[in-house]
């Protein structure tokens, strides 16, 4: 128990929590309130991190159950300023559908506690243990908005297919655990003998469960519907910093306990980024709604981030890495804009509403002009670099065939990225939409375009930090 | 040489894209936004200009190079120039600011963006010619696709969105399997610097699949027949300045890439490959000329001919004899300055009758004289004629041909026959013959900025024509020593 400040920052996550949830019952109307402490609480977490754990190298906590090492730390500073920055940006939007609740901050600080145990569990019970804290908190956001069917129906279907992957999660533990007689990963690691099949099972069980919580085709058809009908906040909250966690534990999973069985599951790794590289490609040409084409995209770079995954080699996993933070940052720009397509207290999500954005907006459509073009992998945008990165370390294990459909299904990709330009930019202009933006939603958007146009500059830095995390 | 003149020439253009950005855009200022465009652009051109007198032609080594550290361990910033590059470079700074001039006239709405979209462009297009590490060649290659896009897209005719799709979609599916290649280089042997591959060269059992990828993206944007097909939909609706930077100096990177990356880098696979360039030339050359023949729509009769013309620039190219390379450079400098005032021909009398189609024209000599004689010259040009720059090229590259391949070298002969044909027909039946339309009577003749651009365009044309010296000074020995490594390397292997 000597090292007890390195859990510090989920300590005091989880005693904001309940303090928050006190104050809220006592105080009236105090979601403005709650709001403004919650983002600071994320922060102030952030910056424990920083201080507290960002220089140590690999520590074990509680019998090896929790694992502070640079991989965890990086990634939970990712996931703290990620959902920092979707409650700053999202309380108009909140304000406007009359949803501006103190359970919102409160339920987003909970999945995110949730979250942090997941980034640094080491142990299957304590991974399953923040993987159900997150996944509850999130039905009930997905509803948040329960006036709407439509909030409503996502929220269930989130519920009913979670639930079921959580089952199947569950149960390859349980096999795991009958195999190893462990649920440590380094444990399971050392008594990992030539009785290899039946843990196999265990093993699919478990991807399958976690490539639901990163809707991976073909585990992803609750992603479009819950996207679409989730309030657009907590779709993009969605779409950022639950992936982080899930792709974490993912690393951890595969490469701690289970790398010398890597024959087992490299090819399930492989086809699932295949497929979903492909399939969010081709499917999300056919949308309408941004919230789904928005889904049908996220599909697709986890796709390219499972393929950093597949590699079996520390270069790989640092370029998930890599790429997934410059997801979320891509993302974030997107969101931003969504959430700046407001016209008279009524927000927009259809493609067709941003036709000719570029004449009434010209800065608003520039922004979407470089993060989509980011989003499609052209250079010189951070995207590119994103996905150079995949593809190196693809290619240093002479996996061509899933470096070629990658690169092959990025040009699909590029189709319906360059369908939204085109709406913007060359179809005739619709009504004015409002400018009284919020200066975080503004900060948000120039910080994102910005850090996506200028990565080229100093693209070392962010290798700089990743290259210390070594899993094997 | 401490300056970073290349880095310069590269940024210029782009800081006065960034200044244009913050300048407030109003009907009354677009004169003082094009000025400021003008300027920059102009300063890159007299800076090219001061490039090329400093320029050493006696050796084939690269110069004015620069290496910084890019991404720690992994790619580097490298540009520098030899005789090879440094015609195109000079080239594109020449068209840039011909092209601003030019937007007087066709660009109607939101002409700031559209300076803009040039002035990076121009940024890019520069970096494609002097970077000097493949990930740094792919990145500009690749990033002249977002203004180009842009270009079309905006300021386009009314198919412009399938046009703008087309171009795009071809070039990005093109140069994907390049940037797999690059990386796969980057595998095999440790770097992706260009110089050191050259020196360290590639294990010839990786050549041809390498050399296939860049193939894909090169013959795409060259491009060769059968992929070609996005030209002419892509010219046709881009605005005139658009089609300009297209023809004159984008088409260009994907021969200047055959001579840099596929000669350099893979000579065994290149000579393996050499008579599907050469069976695809001449495809192109005949094929698509006959198809120019045929066409009613004046801008898509230049790009047919555009596709035509770049048939001789890899055949050329892939004879690999002094003459032959040298012809190909000659030719697509020549082709830069022909084609571009082609597009700015047609642009001219489009502005005045909103017609691309060549039967609304017909007898215009009499009223529009000083168009009639510029015109001419470039159509003489364009068909070869001694005296003009695009003799000096198709010559050259014919007497390569000969050299390496009698048979082919016939084939492309008679595309020079059916290419006079289509040009000298083009020209008679729009200025000569009767006046069929009476409103062509109400047309004006060149302004003062319009003569000015075809004048600049024909002097250079007519200067190289007779003296192409400089020309072939400049490049020859760089070309002759990488003919002498191509060679070496062949035996070696």
């Amino acid at each position: 128990m000597s090292n007890l400040e390195l859990v510090f920052p989920e300590i005091f996550l989880s005693l904001s929590i309940m303090f928050l949830l006190i104050l809220g019952v006592f105080k009236k109307d105090s979601s403005k309130l709650i709001q403004n402490i919650s983002s600071i609480i994320l922060l102030v977490t952030a910056v424990i991190i920083v201080n507290e754990t960002l220089g140590i190298k690999q520590t074990f906590l509680f019998n090896g159950s929790i694992i502070i090492d640079y991989l965890s730390s990086f990634m939970k500073i990712v996931t703290l300023l990620a959902a920092f920055l979707v409650l700053v940006i999202s309380s108009n939007y909140l304000k406007t559908f009359k949803i501006f609740k103190i359970e919102y901050p409160i339920l987003i600080l909970s999945s995110v506690l949730g979250m942090l145990v997941m980034i640094s569990s080491n142990d299957l019970i304590v991974f399953y243990m923040g993987l159900e804290l997150q996944s509850l908190a999130l039905y009930v956001l997905a509803t948040f908005n329960r006036d709407q069917l439509k909030s409503s129906e996502a929220g269930l279907k989130y519920f009913v297919l979670s639930a079921l992957s959580s089952g199947l999660l569950l149960y390859g533990c349980s096999l795991i655990y009958g195999f190893t007689g462990s649920t440590n990963f380094n444990l399971i690691a050392n008594q990992l003998d030539n009785d290899q099949y039946a843990l196999t099972f265990g093993i699919v069980f478990i991807l399958v469960g976690l490539a639901f919580k990163i809707s991976a085709v073909p585990f992803h058809m609750w992603a479009p519907d819950v996207y679409e009908g989730s309030p657009t906040s907590v779709t993009l909250f969605f779409t950022m910093v639950p992936k982080v966690a899930a792709l974490t534990v993912f690393i951890r999973f595969l490469y701690v306990p289970f790398l010398n069985l890597i024959d087992q599951w490299q090819m399930i790794i492989i086809f699932l980024s295949i497929a979903s590289m492909l399939f969010g490609a081709v499917a999300a040409i056919g949308q309408t709604n941004l919230k789904r084409l928005i889904a049908y995209s996220s599909i697709s770079h986890i796709g390219y981030a499972l393929a950093g995954l597949a590699t079996g080699s520390n270069a790989g996993i640092q370029s998930s890495v890599i790429y997934i933070t410059i997801y979320i940052l891509m993302n974030l720009g997107l969101f931003s804009c969504l959430l700046m397509m407001k016209r008279n207290n009524e927000y927009f999500e259809s493609i067709e509403d941003l036709s000719g954005l570029s004449k009434n907006h010209p800065l608003l459509s520039l922004s979407l002009l470089i993060i989509l073009f980011s989003l499609a992998g052209i250079p010189p945008l951070a995207g590119f670099f994103a996905k150079f990165y995949i593809f190196k370390s693809v290619l240093e294990q002479s996996m061509f065939f899933l470096a070629i459909v990658g690169l092959l299904s990025t040009v699909v990709a590029a189709f319906y990225y360059l369908r939204i330009i085109k709406i913007m930019y060359f179809d005739k202009e619709k009504d004015k939409y409002d400018t009284d933006h919020s200066l975080w939603l503004k900060l948000s958007l120039t910080a994102s375009t910005l850090l996506i146009l200028i990565y080229f500059l100093f693209p070392s830095q962010l290798i700089e930090v990743v290259s210390r995390i070594n899993i094997i | 040489m401490n300056f970073p003149i290349l880095s310069s020439l590269i940024l210029l253009p782009s800081i006065g894209a960034l200044f244009l950005f913050f300048t407030k855009s109003t009907e009354e200022k677009n004169i003082t936004v094009k000025y400021v465009a003008l300027f920059t652009s102009l300063v890159n051109f007299f800076l090219s200009i001061y490039l090329w007198i400093l320029f050493d032609h006696t050796t084939s080594k690269f110069q004015f190079v620069e290496d910084r550290i890019w991404i720690e361990g992994l790619i580097n910033y490298k540009v520098g120039i030899d005789g090879i590059s440094i015609l195109f470079i000079i080239l594109t700074t020449f068209i840039t600011p011909l092209c601003i001039i030019s937007v007087n006239n066709s660009i109607k709405n939101r002409l700031r963006e559209f300076l803009i979209a040039v002035l990076i462009m121009e940024s890019f297009m520069i970096g494609v010619f002097c970077s000097l590490d493949l990930v740094v060649f792919y990145l500009f290659f690749e990033a002249g696709l977002i203004p180009m896009f842009l270009i079309i897209g905006i300021w386009g005719g009314t198919r412009r969105v399938y046009s703008a799709f087309k171009f795009f979609l071809f070039t990005l599916l093109g140069s994907v399997l390049m940037l797999v290649a690059i990386i796969s280089i980057y595998w095999i042997t440790g770097t992706t610097d260009v110089t050191k591959l050259y020196e360290l060269g590639i294990d010839a059992k990786y050549q041809n699949l390498l050399w296939l990828a860049f193939f894909s993206s090169f013959a795409v944007k060259t491009p060769m027949w059968p992929v070609h097909t996005w030209l002419p939909d892509a010219h046709v609706e881009a605005p005139t300045a658009g089609s300009v930077l297209l023809a004159a100096i984008l088409l260009k990177m994907a021969g200047y890439g055959f001579i840099r990356f596929s000669l350099g880098l893979f000579p065994v696979a290149s000579d393996i490959f050499t008579p599907l360039i050469y069976a695809l030339s001449v495809i192109a050359i005949i094929f698509t000329s006959f198809i120019a023949l045929m066409q009613e729509d004046m801008k898509k009769l230049i790009a047919y001919s555009s596709v035509a013309h770049m048939g001789f620039v890899t055949l050329g190219i892939f004879t690999i004899q002094q003459q032959g390379i040298e012809g190909s450079i000659i030719q697509m400098i020549s082709h830069g300055l022909v084609s571009a005032a082609l597009f700015l021909c047609v642009g001219v009398v489009y502005d005045r009758m909103h017609s691309r189609l060549i039967n609304t024209y017909g007898g215009i000599v009499s009223i529009i004289p000083k168009y009639s004689v510029l015109f001419m010259i470039f159509t003489l040009a364009a068909l070869g004629l001694p005296g003009t720059s695009g003799f000096v090229g198709e010559f050259l590259i014919l007497m390569g041909a000969f050299k390496d391949n009698f048979l082919v070298a016939v084939l492309a002969s008679l595309g020079v026959i059916i290419g006079a044909a289509y040009m000298l027909w083009l020209y008679k039946r729009v200025i000569f013959g009767k006046l069929v339309n009476l409103e062509l009577k109400e047309m004006t003749d060149l302004n003062k900025s319009e003569l000015f651009i075809l004048t600049c365009l024909a002097i250079p044309t007519l200067f190289f024509g007779f003296y192409p010296d400089p020309l072939i000074n400049t490049i020859e020995v760089s070309i002759n020593d990488l003919i002498k490594v191509y060679n070496i390397s062949l035996v070696n292997n």
